[in-house]
């Protein structure tokens, strides 16, 4: 069980663009969001991509994003979320004001 | 005996009237992906991987999977509530116990509850329980599902007439992992009473997916 991240905690969607096949969609590369939960541990997507094993296998968190966050016009109220599992190499920690 | 018997008259090309028809699968180009899975198939067949039988049953297992199964969970979930703590917290050994062999894919259930609306996309591909509820309809897997209902979920779940008050939460799932979603429907008023199988009547195939919410027949 990962321990790096804990539910509820702040974290930004790495904005890589990397060449290849991997499973972090583009709307939410550079995005913050909050840890819902672990929500698997899988092989790496992005050596798999190129008929590697990927392993060790990764952590995959689901991070809840405001619309908002996403879509800075979004139309609908601001309590509209997304949720999306995020492999934890692409997810950085990020500080809350106190 | 035919119906083409008026038909019994020159078809030379612009001679007379074209027959509307449906192009057959082979008339679209024979794209990339499609050369890459005969070829991958054609490779498993000639190395002896699988037999011919063997991906045809396992293609017809597939097909023969539909969302009336997906409605028997969510029914028992409805009138069991050890049941339903049992689903959320595993479908696949859940749907077990009721016979159901949902495959060795995990599937996750996600609950709506009050003031809470769910949704299931899957951007990168198409995603879906598939070993559970069967092929994903058209829509699911066209670009403009999976491209809209994450950027303005409320207009792509208005034209599938589910107007969301604006109190609800709407909360979509983007599907990128190797695990498939369900969701899990709230069971509508006014069915106090009712049996499993009436239950699972109100639950179709777009509520499992969250474009939709069960409701009576009166509604």
């Amino acid at each position: 069980m990962s321990t790096r991240f804990q539910p509820g905690q702040l974290v930004r969607v790495k904005a890589l663009y990397p060449p290849g096949h991997c499973r972090t969609p583009f709307y939410t590369r550079g995005k913050c969001g909050r840890i819902v939960d672990l929500l698997d541990v899988e092989p790496d997507p992005q050596e798999r991509a190129y008929g590697r094993p990927g392993l060790p296998p990764i952590p995959v968190w689901r991070v809840v994003f405001a619309q908002r966050e996403l879509w800075p016009d979004y139309q609908g109220p601001t309590h509209d979320s997304l949720i999306v599992g995020i492999f934890e190499n692409w997810l950085e920690p990020v500080e809350e004001e106190p | 005996m035919s119906a083409h018997r008026e038909h019994d008259h020159d078809h030379e090309p612009g001679a007379g009237h074209r027959h509307p028809f449906q192009p057959d699968l082979e008339d679209g180009p024979y794209t990339w992906h499609m050369a890459l899975t005969d070829a991958v198939a054609d490779l498993l067949l000639a190395k002896g991987i699988v037999t011919p039988d063997e991906l045809r049953r396992t293609l017809e297992e597939i097909d023969s999977k539909n969302p009336a199964l997906g409605a028997r969970l969510v029914a028992r979930a409805w009138v069991d509530p050890a049941f339903k703590a049992r689903l959320l917290a595993d479908v696949n050994a859940a749907a077990a116990e009721l016979g159901i062999d949902a495959g060795g894919i995990p599937i996750r259930a996600i609950e709506c509850r009050p003031g809470e609306h769910h949704v299931v996309v899957c951007t990168l591909c198409s995603c879906y329980p598939r070993l559970l509820l069967g092929p994903p309809p058209d829509w699911y897997k066209a670009r403009a599902y999976r491209s809209r209902v994450v950027r303005e979920p409320r207009a792509v779940l208005a034209e599938f007439g589910l107007v969301l008050p604006e109190d609800v939460r709407v909360i979509v799932h983007d599907s990128t992992a190797e695990l498939r979603f369900m969701v899990l429907p709230m069971r509508p008023e006014g069915t106090e009473g009712w049996d499993e199988e009436r239950l699972a009547a109100l639950v179709t195939r777009d509520c499992l997916i969250g474009v939709a919410v069960p409701r009576p027949p009166s509604a």
